[in-house]
């Protein structure tokens, strides 16, 4: 029972090679791609969450009725947000309206019924409302991170390969971006755009979250500039364009990747943020945000107003940041394998084979 | 070093002046202020219009209109310094001079708390990595991650006012929910010490059964009604203190440490009654700092009595035991105040508030009736605001102590043999602190960021409540005040940040 216990020692009961080995051997003829695949795959808490993300964007997008262009996509959901069926009374707790109908309990059946997450005051089902809200706020989230990630890119490429005078003049821009208070500058304009649309604000925002980003790639673009890997490819003649996207740009995708996922959590609660204080999406439009913070101060009577818009929110980002910490753990190279008990019984038993 | 020091100043008074440029004309050309009279057609609204435009200056276009505010911001050298009015015609100063305070005691308490929690938590979650307990804090950092703030700081209200307030009516913890707390304390505990399977079973029921018996007499007691720590159990807990800090900072091993730091916990404990008597009839925020210089100036005095070298580490060990017994002491008059707090009429037995940054019937009070009020209304915004940056330290030192364990040094300081206690806290955590100095700016200027959302739920007049107004209304000189203190303390923070690391980082020596 000590504050400070003795770290366990990777290094104690094997030979160090014997533990490279292992390394080894299980990046063997594979190229970068299917490495950082199978690290991928290995990282449990990342490929639930990949799975969890996926099932909820198909669940969302596919709930209600959508337009593309003129083409019209009906969904299963049998409530649309213009519906206002009656309100329920029957069943509900402590006099109040609308609440929901999905029971889960194991007891009793499973079942959805009418309004598995209940009703709002005038009676609109908010199943339909949240899979609304839902759908905008993955929207406004993949737009950030388009833009952001797009302008990072570009930005910090620039920076770092031709460096001196237009490095300079870029970084002070960074500079400059990150000394305006981000959710100020989001508010007033959120605040115009409240009239202009959703897709404007989330253009917006992506316009200023970039700069985090563009700091990140710059300092790839310095290292891996000095590389011989990239005298060689000049030597053969290769120009400019090509030395940035086909030689460097690939060895900095994991970070860049990365730091994108990053950027789209963080996306999601930023506008949820900025929606809940009334200077992102604003009715009639619905977002998760807007939903909390319409019906924050019903929360005594009618909890589920406030708990399912919290949780889509959350589950978002957590599988979110999940998902980004899976890849990081894939694409850094001095990641190894924990080596286990296993491995080290195996190589144990392969070394003693061997002498 | 002074050079690179103005050059810097000198640039970030350029992106100052070029992000304060870009702020007011963007906010200028993106709301009108005039908007709502326009569309009034009542004979007011004109007269209105007119006041309005003759006072904010409205006719002169903003490029031209955001150079008569910044001469006003020069007047700083003058030493006239004018923000402007804001629509109501009160001066902007006004506003943010009240504002300020609010905010920063908030950004304040919650950035410390966090930090010192978050640090702790981290290293022991790499000190132990690839441990139940690691994995558990990875979740914890990601879920924290996730949540909307707006979101935690409903349901505290929810559930730790609210809710708390009516157990507090009529206060009897049910015995189911005690056995589930300590059996959550027992899994904490056992799984933070770690280690083989029977000490891990005798560190859970130690913990489960301590946690239950403590919940119990809480419960028999009415101790919530009537709080306090009282002399024994102040003697209890400085003993354990002094044992703490000793074990982390030089180890119990080293005599003159230890004794150094039971003599400091048997002072403070011997200076219980005294402090009272001084507590009641003199209490301000002077004689408390005033007890804490005392503090300091005894642990030095009882670091020479005790040791003749290396008195560094040991007079540190007993000011840090001495400050924290105090603290206790401190506690224990703010819980003895509790009773009689709660019955004031301002508070009415419902002393947790929703609302609010302070109870104005209150301020005048009593010393400690007053400052209670004070922290009763810090106590949920900031747990809010400690919940969201937590995440960002147990996250950032723990993997700056695994960069850092794996370092040659490390491994020359175990071969040397030094005990695992010095290697760790000498070598590695002190290395590892120095990339965290130059996150703290960004994490601060985060909680602001924050700190605007917190503030708007519970109620505080802060800086954030002023800028949201500012842009509701379509106030540009209160929003500019805003943006501009927000983005002054951005660029300075940076700018130390900076100093701070190659200060503490002889390998990092700045461009001259």
């Amino acid at each position: 029972m000590k504050i400070f216990g003795k770290r366990e020692k990777l290094t104690g009961e094997i030979l160090h090679e014997g533990e490279s080995a292992i390394a080894n051997k299980e990046t063997e003829g594979l190229s970068q791609g299917q490495i950082v695949r199978r690290r991928f795959f290995r990282h449990r808490a990342a490929v639930i969450a990949l799975i969890m993300v996926s099932s909820i964007v198909i669940f969302v997008f596919t709930a209600l009725d959508s337009k593309i262009g003129p083409i019209r996509i009906p969904g299963w959901w049998k409530w649309t947000v213009e519906d206002i069926p009656e309100l329920r009374f029957k069943d509900c707790p402590g006099g109040s309206t609308g609440c929901p109908t999905l029971s889960i309990r194991p007891g009793s059946s499973f079942g959805m019924g009418t309004h598995p997450f209940g009703q709002d005051d005038i009676g609109r089902d908010y199943f339909a409302l949240v899979m609304n809200g839902a759908r905008r706020s993955l929207m406004i989230m993949f737009i950030i991170g388009a833009v952001s990630g797009f302008i990072g890119v570009v930005v910090g490429s620039i920076s770092g390969f031709y460096g001196k005078t237009i490095d300079a003049v870029l970084m002070r821009l960074v500079d400059f971006l990150q000394t305006v208070p981000t959710i100020i500058i989001a508010a007033v304009i959120g605040k115009a755009a409240g009239r202009v649309g959703p897709i404007f604000l989330a253009l917006f925002l992506g316009l200023l979250g970039w700069t985090g980003l563009a700091r990140l790639v710059r300092a790839q673009f310095l290292s891996l500039r000095e590389m011989e890997f990239v005298d060689a490819a000049r030597v053969a003649g290769a120009s400019n364009l090509r030395i940035a996207f086909k030689h460097i740009l690939p060895n900095a995708v994991g970070q860049i990747i990365v730091v994108v996922t990053l950027i789209m959590a963080g996306a999601i609660l930023t506008e949820t943020a900025l929606s809940y204080l009334g200077f992102g999406v604003v009715a009639p439009d619905v977002s998760l945000g807007l939903l909390i913070s319409q019906y924050e101060s019903a929360f005594t009577t009618r909890p589920w107003l406030f708990w399912w818009p919290g949780f889509f929110i959350i589950s978002i980002a957590l599988c979110v940041n999940f998902i980004g910490d899976g890849l990081r753990d894939a694409f850094d190279p001095r990641q190894r394998r924990r080596i286990t008990k296993k491995d080290r019984l195996q190589a144990k038993a392969h070394s003693k084979a061997g002498a | 070093m002074l050079g690179y020091i103005m050059r810097r100043i000198g640039v970030s008074v350029m992106i100052l002046f070029g992000s304060s440029f870009m702020v007011y004309n963007l906010a200028a050309y993106a709301s009108d202020p005039l908007a709502e009279l326009r569309l009034s057609t009542d004979d007011g609204a004109r007269q209105a219009i007119i006041a309005l435009t003759r006072d904010l200056q409205l006719d002169i276009p903003p490029p031209i209109r955001y150079f008569l505010w910044l001469k006003g911001i020069l007047g700083v050298f003058t030493g006239n310094l004018d923000l402007g009015m804001t629509r109501e015609a009160s001066s902007v100063q006004s506003q943010l001079a009240y504002a300020i305070p609010v905010t920063l005691r908030l950004v304040f308490v919650a950035t410390f708390t966090a930090l010192l929690f978050g640090l702790a938590l981290g290293i022991i979650s790499a000190l132990r990595q690839y441990s139940r307990f690691d994995y558990g804090m990875t979740f914890l950092a990601f879920l924290l991650y996730s949540l909307p703030i707006f979101w935690i700081a409903v349901l505290l209200k929810e559930f730790m006012a609210i809710q708390f307030n009516n157990f507090l009516s009529e206060p009897n913890i049910p015995i189911r929910w005690m056995l589930i707390l300590s059996l959550f304390t027992g899994v904490f505990w056992s799984s933070l010490f770690g280690g083989e399977r029977k000490i891990f079973w005798r560190i859970f029921t130690g913990a489960v059964a301590t946690n239950f018996v403590i919940l119990w007499a809480i419960n028999a007691t009415d101790w919530y009604l009537n709080p306090g720590l009282g002399p024994i159990l102040i003697a209890l807990l400085s003993f354990g203190i002094a044992m703490g800090v000793t074990s982390i900072s030089t180890g119990v091993d080293n005599k003159p440490a230890r004794n150094a730091a039971l003599t400091m916990a048997g002072l403070t404990v011997i200076c219980y009654f005294p402090a009272q008597f001084i507590f009641n009839n003199f209490a301000s925020y002077f004689v408390i700092l005033l007890m804490i210089a005392i503090i300091v100036v005894t642990g030095i005095a009882t670091s020479k009595i005790f040791s003749k070298i290396d008195r560094g580490p040991i007079a540190r060990t007993a000011i840090i035991t001495g400050i924290l017994a105090g603290f206790l002491i401190l506690i224990d008059r703010f819980m003895q105040t509790w009773a009689e707090y709660s019955a004031t009429d301002a508070v009415n037995g419902r002393p947790v508030p929703t609302y609010g940054q302070r109870k104005d019937e209150l301020v005048t009070g009593d010393f400690w009736i007053s400052n209670l009020d004070l922290i009763m209304h810090l106590i949920l915004p900031t747990i809010a605001l400690i919940l969201i940056s937590l995440a960002g330290w147990i996250r950032f030192s723990r993997g700056a102590l695994l960069e850092v364990l794996n370092q040659d040094y490390i491994r020359t300081a175990r071969a040397k043999g030094l005990n695992e206690r010095t290697v760790i806290t000498r070598h590695a955590v002190r290395n590892m602190m120095l990339p965290l100095s130059s996150l703290f700016v960004g994490e601060v200027v985060g909680l602001i960021g924050g700190a605007v959302i917190t503030e708007r739920v519970f109620g505080f007049q802060g800086m954030g409540t002023l800028g949201i107004k500012a842009i509701n209304t379509f106030d540009l000189n209160l929003l500019m005040g805003v943006n501009l203190l927000l983005s002054i303390l951005v660029v300075l923070g940076n700018l130390l940040s900076d100093l701070v690391y190659s200060a503490l980082d002889p390998r990092i020596r700045l461009r001259k």
